[in-house]
């Protein structure tokens, strides 16, 4: 485990794990997980508070169903970029509000020279495809090839499952 | 099925949701609406699956755990029995179809980063097939929010 992971102790345990299911729908959801974790309210907010400043918990918020959005349609662009500039470019590609993950992967050669991904959900694939125009537009001449992958069949689907010994089952929907 | 206020609620909360003791009511403020209103509705986007997830998102990687994208190709006479045995794996969190030669893409999430290898190499013995892995190198941005 890491040292972040480490520096976890029972109590942010104890929190993660009563909201790992949601947080519950009422007026006043952190003193009910403070209920249930036997601390008080304000001692949850500065756990909650304190575990988002370190990156233990990305976010709190909501994530939603892509499909029942009717953003039916997901492509995996995937980009052959120059080394020199593909962080400069990923930043700027990764802060396009239609992009949802952006990342820089390895390349596989000969059978896959890319090494830039970028995930763009649409409700059409025309949509998807002029999303991917506009990341094109935006790599410009850094850009040696690319191509998307459409996705045509959910496999599986499933919370991520992780960390046993934190006692938390970490989500994220993708 | 979700109306216009439903989908401002979804972005808005997409952004996050506050840490106070009143959360809702600091977001229906923002949104125009009545507490119990958006409470009501947050409930009701989550019983119908609009909602997939309302609370803390962890960091997978800062509490030890990790996770890996991997792509197969896999022709098409073993199609079935490798679904079968890559949907079987407990590491095997997301599995997509996708349209190229590479067609399986699926996510391994291991409460150690150092499993990833011995279950892409047990995925390659069950399946007879190789197993590209594809590590994430550099994360540009994460977040899952999407218009609604």
């Amino acid at each position: 485990m890491s040292g972040r992971a480490r520096s976890l102790d029972a109590l942010d345990r104890a929190i993660l794990e009563a909201t790992q299911a949601g947080l519950p729908f009422v007026a006043a959801p952190y003193a009910d997980v403070a209920a249930r974790v036997g601390a008080p309210e304000s001692e949850v907010l500065a756990r909650l508070e304190a575990m988002l400043a370190r990156g233990v918990i990305r976010r709190i918020g909501l994530a939603p169903n892509h499909y029942k959005l009717g953003l039916v349609c997901n492509g995996m662009s995937v980009w052959n970029v120059d080394d020199a500039c593909v962080d400069a470019l990923g930043q700027e590609i990764g802060a396009l509000d239609f992009v949802t993950h952006c990342y820089r992967r390895p390349r596989r050669l000969p059978a896959w020279p890319y090494n830039l991904f970028a995930m763009v959900h649409g409700g059409t694939r025309e949509e998807v495809l002029e999303k991917k125009a506009r990341i094109a537009d935006l790599l410009g001449s850094a850009c040696r090839a690319s191509d998307i992958l459409f996705s045509t069949e959910i496999l599986k689907k499933t919370g991520l499952r992780l960390a046993r010994r934190a006692g938390a089952e970490a989500s994220c929907s993708d | 099925m979700i109306d216009e206020t439903d989908r401002r609620i979804v972005n808005a909360l997409q952004d996050g949701f506050p840490l106070l003791a009143r959360p809702f009511a600091a977001k229906a403020a923002e949104l125009g609406l009545e507490e119990g209103d958006l409470i009501a509705r947050v409930a009701r986007l989550r019983e119908t699956g609009v909602v997939t997830r309302f609370g803390p998102f962890l960091n997978a990687e800062n509490i030890g755990g990790g996770f890996c994208l991997c792509a197969m190709a896999v022709p098409p006479e073993k199609w079935e029995a490798a679904v079968a045995l890559v949907n079987a794996q407990r590491e095997v969190a997301h599995n997509y179809r996708r349209e190229h030669e590479l067609n399986m893409w699926f996510v391994l999430a291991v409460e150690d980063r150092a499993e990833i290898e011995a279950v892409a190499r047990r995925i390659e013995a069950e399946t007879g097939l190789a197993v590209l892995l594809f590590p994430k190198e550099r994360e540009y941005f994460l977040d899952m929010r999407v218009p609604a």
